[in-house]
């Protein structure tokens, strides 16, 4: 219907005129999302020594899963940079093709997020056990759900993209999946140095 | 129009007379102006240095407010100037952020002088050996203990006069406030930690003390008779209490911790560790780098510790930082 | 099988108070009517297409409007309960518990869901059309934000009469606001209901700090921009730094209650002191949240009414951004009883304190817009004329209250909720007020009926003294906040029981403006110019109520206060340039908004009740909404030249 009254370039104008606030929101959503990772990573570093008698970071972390997590979680975000740059160069099969990619290193991350805490709630350290594991899962799990939510927008923007190939509206979101998959790296880095190496040293 | 000016200002000097006349009788009757120690001196001093900081800009400013509105407002015959664009000056602008700053500054002095001044005991009777109460607020009661007298009272304090008394305050479930107006201003009650304030009666007299932070059902109930003593009635009561046979011990605090409201009791003996685990139940050996230290105010002198009865362990280990084992 | 209903029921449903069982007939009652009055009258599309599911940032802002009203008759209610309890020593009129929970109510209700949907509804209303813009950045974000507000609201108010009232106080500190304390379902009502408005809360702030950034007139610099706009950034800029903190504060609680953690318990190494903290790092943004916007209104309201520009433009700007962040460095001031070292107290009183400044800046240059102007009092600028003594003195009281070792006195006694309610009344809602008496025509076209607002207002005014002045004095007699009875021997009757009239003089003063309103709406003047104030800005250039595109014509803009300009040039003979129409593009409207909402309305009842099905339910549609709308891409549509003219044509016609 709208192609009946304006023609096709105008339209283009008015799509990448809303597409362009789009990723300024998806900005400021960031800089909400810090907000919400900075007080939870404030919270943990209160109680980091409420230990309640059960067992410290010491003792729960294991080096060879934080650092392959690290690894797997470092690349993803390599390969949805490359998403990117095959998106730019207009080439549909290579963007999907990393996305994928970035998909399943996210998986193999999710994965072994949740051996990590099976193992250790096997091990009798759940969040109840002490204000240091309520802080310790909060934080960890946050970040895990967010990864959770970003593989999931991502099969949706490989469907969309399969449909509707790359037009200004699919590119947008495929950029913004990409500054947020970033983003998660990112928290991820501070996560392995305030959590994970702080508490092994 | 004269007239109508007439009217007005007589019904302005009514108004500000009415105001005027329950402003001071409000006053008058304020238990928080009528100070009976050196702590609520100084805070009221305080309350009234801010209240004519505040008036010097509120008062002259609610004039010119009333002069503006009755000069410019929009009347045919209006002969007052008018210019609908004129929207800046540096000069007034400058003068306006400047008063403000004055004031806070001014106001901030004092505020941060005597700030200081009341994390210390009284400067004047600092010769005086303090005594020191530990203060349990309960569902919904107030547990006093006397930890140098080794007796304990629910709802009531008797303090002697003219002497530092050292409040060790702690909580055994939701946080309260502990409020004695007319001897100085609260200090909140928390569980797992033990906080000091410092209070003083300056003569004989009885005062009112409630709970001031909202601790659910029954919290209103929560107010207590404080008894300011001459030293000497003050040592025959502790003396009359101690006859009394029931004894706080682990297993009448349980009694006492029931959610509920509670008579005045007195308790002619205690268990001299019983706050410290109270303060260590309630969280307080989570806390082991900073939490079991008391917060809030200057520690007692190191030689009136070792002067004070056995007793006060109990607020001594709390300041510091004893470890759960160790001091049961 | 019966006693399990019976069980169930007893479970489900508050119980023991007639004035329970009343609501719970009144509501009952309330909502057969309106399904009934829908039926009849054959409305149930016309509400779906035009409203819910409506895109349309003037509706939303009506909306809000609504919910917000209503809200502030429930929590004006409770008030009136409370104050009927403490008009007299030992009133025997509500237990302890039902009062408990009417305070925790009053404050939650009138924060966060009678100020915030209020404070939106003026932006949806205003901001657009100040900014020369069409609609907001995110149309279909806004109308979402929308109705997250209203289900969390609606999810909050229900624990009046299913599960049971949340009675920890507004802000429900730990650990009484945890399962040791509170067993009951009604905290996770308000967990769950706060939640889901502030996620809301949160996505309008960035919606409207995109849409002010972005979406300005051509010309418009931002230092060109209404100070209403300005108000509002500062405002939403705050909330962005503040709202996920409250997000954080809360689902930490709801942890602790639901999984057994240990954030805030008394046992596991909890610490309550942590929530205290963390929760006023958002409350004492959150004040500065509201009345940022009020300060916006009063500014356009006193140049318009002075027929004068606003002195100091740059000056309120950079006042407005000073206190929005300062406004993140005073929080420890609501507990500088809890222990703080002197340096830390000192360091918040004077940081407290320094908020005066800007403030003060601010009156002083309102007073100067007025000086060589000329005044004239229609209900807007007398809501304005009410505003400035009042939050003078509530302003000089807080800084009162920001002296540390003087508020060890003050801090939870009445003195302090007399602050409060100074700067909160007398700041926030004559604020908006003011706004809503202000825009009121060009939302709907006809003007409030100015002598039952005067009314109105008086009662509202005179009330507010009665109510609130014997409270200063009532604190500092010793009277304690949230005490549900007192003693006749306190000798607080007298004081108590002025403060009670005053608080009905105020209900009696909503009853007034309810009744202008339903007045109005038959025998209002109409507003056939658009331009009923001879106001200043480009919102009164467009016909009211506005077209559903706001704007025929992008406005060209020049300077500040580029209406009043643009009516002195033409009566100079000078026109602007006309511009060409052009086909204008809309956003479609969506139902999603409302279906995700209410899914998580069912997320939010379902973990109140520990139905894990329904929470289930909940998230399941939830997502299905967000994959919903991610496919879908025919989300605009556009207005024909055409018809555009017609419109014109029909709105202007009469006028030019």
């Amino acid at each position: 219907m709208a192609q009946h009254i304006v023609s096709p370039e105008v339209h283009e104008h008015h799509t990448q005129e809303q597409e362009s606030l789009k990723t300024a929101g998806f900005w400021l959503f960031l800089v909400s999302d810090v907000l919400l990772f900075g007080t939870l990573f404030a919270v943990y570093v209160v109680l980091v020594g409420h230990t309640n008698g059960g067992p410290t970071g010491k003792e729960l972390f294991e080096i060879p899963i934080f650092v392959a997590s690290t690894f797997i979680l470092l690349t993803s975000s390599f390969t949805s940079g490359i998403a990117v740059l095959q998106m730019q160069a207009n080439k549909l099969k290579g963007t999907i093709f990393w996305l994928v990619m970035t998909l399943l290193l996210g998986g193999a991350f999710l994965f072994l997020e949740i051996e990590e805490f099976m193992t250790m709630v096997h091990e009798g350290a759940n969040i109840g056990t002490s204000a240091f594991l309520s802080a310790f899962f909060t934080l960890v799990g946050t970040h895990g759900i967010h990864v959770t939510m970003g593989i999931f927008w991502c099969i949706g923007l490989i469907l969309q993209l399969r449909k509707r190939g790359i037009t200004t509206v699919t590119k947008r979101k495929i950029t913004n999946f990409s500054l947020y998959w970033h983003f998660l790296d990112v928290i991820w880095i501070f996560l392995l140095s305030v959590v994970y190496l702080m508490g092994v040293m | 129009m004269k007239a109508a000016r007439k009217r007005l200002r007589r019904l302005g000097t009514v108004l500000a007379g009415a105001g005027m006349a329950v402003f001071l009788a409000g006053c008058e009757n304020a238990i928080v102006l009528d100070p009976k120690g050196p702590v609520a001196e100084i805070q009221k001093d305080l309350i009234w240095i801010s209240v004519l900081l505040c008036a010097v800009v509120v008062v002259p400013v609610l004039a010119i407010f009333a002069y503006i509105v009755w000069r410019y407002r929009d009347k045919p015959d209006n002969k007052a100037p008018y210019e609908p664009n004129w929207s800046h000056s540096t000069k007034l602008e400058a003068i306006w952020w400047t008063i403000p700053i004055i004031i806070v500054a001014l106001l901030g002095y004092f505020t941060v002088r005597d700030t200081y001044k009341l994390i210390k005991p009284p400067a004047e009777t600092a010769h005086v050996e303090p005594v020191t109460i530990q203060v349990t607020s309960m569902d919904w009661k107030w547990l006093f203990q006397y930890p140098d007298q080794g007796i304990a009272t629910v709802n009531y304090l008797n303090i002697p006069e003219k002497t530092p008394i050292q409040f060790v305050l702690t909580s055994n479930s939701a946080m309260n406030s502990f409020w004695v107006p007319q001897l100085g201003g609260m200090m909140y009650t928390m569980p797992g930690m033990a906080m000091r304030m410092w209070l003083q009666s300056d003569g004989t007299g009885e005062y009112y003390g409630s709970g001031a932070n909202f601790s659910g059902s029954e919290f209103a109930k929560m107010n207590f008779k404080v008894t300011s003593m001459t030293q000497d009635d003050f040592d025959a009561w502790i003396e009359k209490s101690k006859q009394e046979p029931a004894k706080l011990d682990h297993k009448a605090y349980q009694q006492l911790a029931v959610k509920g409201t509670a008579p005045i009791q007195t308790f002619g003996d205690l268990e001299p560790t019983l706050f410290n685990s109270i303060v260590i139940q309630n969280g307080g050996h989570h806390h082991p780098a900073n939490g079991l230290d008391i917060r809030g105010a200057f520690p007692v002198k190191k030689d009136k510790q070792d002067s004070s009865a056995g007793g006060s362990q109990a607020a001594d280990s709390a300041a510091s930082g004893d470890q759960p084992d160790s001091s049961q | 099988m019966w006693d399990s209903i019976k069980e169930f029921a007893g479970d489900f449903f508050v119980t023991g108070d007639p004035l329970i069982y009343g609501a719970d007939v009144s509501i009952a009652l309330v909502s057969v009517a309106i399904v009934f009055v829908l039926t009849y009258f054959k409305k149930w599309k016309w509400l779906w297409t035009e409203w819910l599911t409506t895109v349309d940032h003037k509706k939303i802002g009506i909306m809000y409007l609504i919910a917000s009203l209503l809200m502030l008759f429930r929590g004006g209610v409770d008030a009136l309960l409370m104050r009927t309890q403490l008009a007299l020593p030992e009133v025997e009129f509500l237990q302890a518990d039902h009062y408990n929970a009417i305070f925790t109510t009053h404050g939650t209700i009138m924060i966060l869901f009678m100020a915030m949907p209020m404070m939106f509804a003026l932006f949806n209303m205003v901001v657009p059309l100040q900014l020369g813009a069409r609609d907001v950045a995110f149309p279909f974000l806004n109308a979402l934000s929308f109705w997250l507000f209203l289900f969390g609201a609606m999810l909050f108010n229900i624990s009046f009469v299913i599960g049971g009232s949340p009675d920890a106080g507004w802000l429900s500190y730990p650990p009484l606001s945890e399962l040791s304390g509170s067993p009951g379902r009604g905290q996770d009502f308000y967990i769950w209901g706060i939640q889901i408005s502030g996620i809301g809360s949160l996505m309008t702030g960035i919606n409207f700090i995109v849409t002010i950034l972005k979406m300005r007139a051509p010309g418009m610099k931002l230092m060109k921009m209404p100070l209403f706009s300005w108000s509002v950034l500062s405002s939403c800029i705050t909330i962005l730094f503040a709202f996920p903190i409250l997000t954080v504060t809360l689902a930490l609680l709801f942890l602790d209650r639901y999984f057994g953690a240990h954030f805030f318990t008394l046992d596991g190494g909890g610490m309550s002191m942590m929530y205290v903290n963390l929760i006023w790092m958002w409350g004492h943004p959150e004040v500065y949240i509201v009345v940022l916007p009020a300060f916006g209104i009063f500014s356009e309201i006193v140049a318009t009414f002075s027929r004068k520009t606003i002195f100091g433009y740059k000056s309120m700007v950079f006042a407005m951004m000073v206190i929005s962040v300062l406004s993140f460095f005073t929080w420890v001031h609501h507990f500088y009883t809890m222990g703080s070292s002197a340096d830390v107290n000192s360091f918040f009183a004077i940081s407290t304190m320094a908020i005066a400044i800007p403030t003060g800046v601010k009156v002083f240059n309102w007073l100067f817009t007025m000086y060589r102007g000329r005044i004239s009092f229609e209900l807007p600028m007398l809501w304005t004329m009410g505003f400035i003594p009042c939050f003078l003195v509530g302003g000089a009281t807080g800084v009162m209250l920001a002296v540390a070792p003087a508020d060890f006195q003050y801090h939870n006694s009445y003195f302090l909720i007399a602050h409060f309610h100074q700067v909160l009344i007398g700041g926030v809602v004559f604020g908006y007020l003011a706004g809503i008496y202000y825009w009121w025509p060009k939302l709907f076209g006809f003007k409030l009926d100015e002598k039952r607002g005067r009314w109105g207002f008086w009662t509202w005014n005179i009330g507010f003294y009665l109510c609130f002045f014997p409270q200063y004095f009532l604190g500092l007699d010793g009277m304690t906040r949230r005490v549900y009875t007192y003693e006749w021997d306190r000798g607080w009757a007298a004081l108590n029981f002025t403060s009670t009239i005053g608080a009905f003089l105020m209900g009696l003063g909503f009853i007034f403006q309810v009744w202008q309103i339903a007045w109005s709406v038959r025998n209002g003047q109409r507003d056939k110019t658009g331009d009923i104030w001879n106001g200043r800005t480009l919102e009164w250039s467009i016909p009211s109520p506005p077209p559903a595109y706001n704007f025929a014509v992008v406005p060209q803009v020049r300077k500040v206060d580029d209406w009043w300009h643009e009516k002195e040039d033409r009566a100079k003979g000078i026109e602007r340039p006309k511009q060409e129409l052009e086909p204008i593009h809309m956003p479609k409207n969506s139902g999603i908004p409302f279906i995700m909402s209410g899914f998580w309305f069912l997320v939010g009842f379902g973990f109140t009740f520990d139905w894990i099905w329904m929470v289930i339910i909940g998230f399941l549609g939830v997502f299905g909404s967000l994959y919903a709308r991610s496919f879908t891409y025919d989300v605009d549509y556009y207005i024909p030249v055409d018809e555009v003219k017609r419109t014109e044509q029909k709105l202007r016609g009469a006028t030019r």
